[in-house]
């Protein structure tokens, strides 16, 4: 029987996420959220929209925060990979993590992860932002749950801390 | 959402890539920031069979200062130009542009090439390179040429960009900081594509002319005469007749011309505010 071919196309890629190196052959069009959740187990980095809009899914790449499902996984060889499980065991996000918990700044938790990325982010570039800094920072990251009250609080507390400590 | 399959090529050289582009011949499409083929991909809205990925070739990117213009390659993302003094010292409209486009991590990846050759008619680039009057440097297998970005746009996410041909930079006249400007749009969230927006750019050394940009309605961005004679002249009564009648032409029905044109309107008035000393 002769038609169309749906043989995956793929490539082989390395790079480093949360500090390991890991080897992996992947099809072309695999994201990188997919890449992380099913082939690393990764499953912290959440998928909502898979479009870009939501924000469920951002990691750090190459040191600065990005969409990974607007990231092909065969894009990634060569470049550095961090995601809450990485910021989470390093003791970078411990504050703010302290803080979203104290602080109800989750419910059902789906943006959480994407929420204490783009944070991080921010606190690392502007150590004491203002609220309306705040809620620049996480506008593209959706919440349904919380009205997003709670999480300004939570990300001006752990700002807080973060500034005693240092 | 999945995108179709597709082979990824990544070439490291503009040789290569342009090489790619001459095979495939109209079955590849170049991967920039992927911020928006990404989506369109996953929506399957586009299937490209050839992914050209030119994120690993360096003389694409980073910005130049080449005289009287400063020269961006296509791959220089908004965050790097947001950050590049250059930028804040010779050409501050395109940095208070790029502040309106999307959010963060968005920024940290899509590039200015890419919105270019997107050409989307709510776009904040495309329109304020339109006012700076940019000129597109594009390449292909079989050479170099600078198209005026008069002549850049033709029509709904479409430009003058040839399949085989990947745009290589933008070169724009410097425009000192104490020359006034206008950027203004109306978004319903902040980070949103804009529902409307006006950009005014008064003559000055390096632009003998007026040029007055309205975008987010019809196909494209476009000129409007209407807003450069008042830019002479104030904006009279007669400007703002003359306004009205340009955008009613362009705008079309489905966008809902009914709510855009008071904004329009509105906006006109606050930006030929900004402009008075
Ligand atoms: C949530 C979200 C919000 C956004 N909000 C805004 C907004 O408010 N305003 C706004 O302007 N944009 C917005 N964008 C889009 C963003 O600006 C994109 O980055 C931009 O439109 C495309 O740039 P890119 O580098 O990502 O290009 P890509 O997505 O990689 O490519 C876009 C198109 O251009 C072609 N292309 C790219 N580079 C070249 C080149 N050098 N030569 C030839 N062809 C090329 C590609 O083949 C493709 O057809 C948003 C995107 C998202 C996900
Ligand atoms: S899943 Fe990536 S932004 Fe929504
Ligand atoms: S806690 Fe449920 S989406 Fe934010």
């Amino acid at each position: 029987m002769s038609g169309p071919s749906f043989d995956e196309p793929e490539v082989t890629i390395e790079l480093t996420v949360n500090g390991a190196t890991v080897t992996r052959r992947v099809s072309t069009r695999r994201h990188l959220s997919d890449f992380l959740r099913d082939d690393l187990g990764l499953t912290g980095t959440h998928i909502g929209c898979e479009h870009g809009v939501c924000g469920a899914c951002t990691v750090r790449y190459d040191g600065e925060i990005a969409r990974s499902c607007l990231i092909l996984a065969a894009q990634t060889d060569g470049s550095t990979v961090e995601t809450v499980e990485g910021l989470s065991d390093s003791g970078e996000i411990e504050a703010l993590q302290q803080a979203f918990l104290a602080r109800n700044a989750l419910q059902c938790g789906f943006c959480t992860p994407g929420m204490l990325v783009t944070a991080a982010d921010l606190l690392r570039s502007v150590p004491k932002p203002s609220r309306d800094e705040v809620r620049d920072a996480i506008s593209a990251n959706y919440c349904r749950c919380t009205g997003y009250h709670a999480i300004v609080d939570a990300i001006m507390a752990a700002s807080e801390k973060l500034a005693v400590k240092s | 959402m999945k995108p179709a399959l597709f082979t990824y090529h990544r070439p490291g050289t503009l040789p290569d890539a342009l090489a790619l582009m001459a095979e495939h011949r109209g079955g590849a499409r170049v991967l920039a920031g992927g911020q928006s083929l990404m989506p369109l991909m996953a929506m399957r809205m586009t299937r490209p069979e050839q992914l050209v990925d030119i994120n690993r070739i360096d003389e694409l990117k980073g910005i130049r200062d080449t005289g009287d213009t400063l020269t961006i390659g296509a791959l220089t993302r908004y965050s790097e130009i947001l950050r590049a003094p250059l930028i804040a010292d010779s050409l501050p409209l395109l940095s208070e542009a790029i502040r309106h486009v999307a959010h963060h991590a968005i920024r940290n990846r899509g590039t200015i090439g890419g919105s270019l050759a997107l050409a989307d008619p709510s776009a904040e680039t495309p329109a304020t390179c339109l006012a700076l009057c940019a000129r597109i440097v594009a390449r292909s297998s079989a050479g170099e040429r600078e198209i005026s970005v008069d002549a850049f746009f033709e029509g709904l996410m479409s430009t003058a960009l040839a399949e085989d041909e990947i745009l290589v930079a933008v070169r724009i006249p410097k425009r000192p900081a104490k020359v006034p400007h206008a950027f203004l749009e109306f978004a319903r969230r902040k980070g949103d594509y804009a529902q409307a927006g006006i950009i005014l750019a008064p003559s000055h050394g390096g632009v003998a002319e007026n040029r007055a940009v309205v975008f987010g309605i019809g196909s494209t961005a476009r000129r409007s005469a209407a807003l450069e004679g008042a830019m002479t002249n104030g904006l009279s009564a007669e400007a703002k007749a003359a306004l009205q009648q340009e955008v009613t032409a362009i705008i079309d029905d489905d966008e809902g011309a009914a709510y855009k044109l008071p904004i329009v309107m509105t906006l006109a008035e606050r930006a030929m505010g900004r402009l008075k000393p």
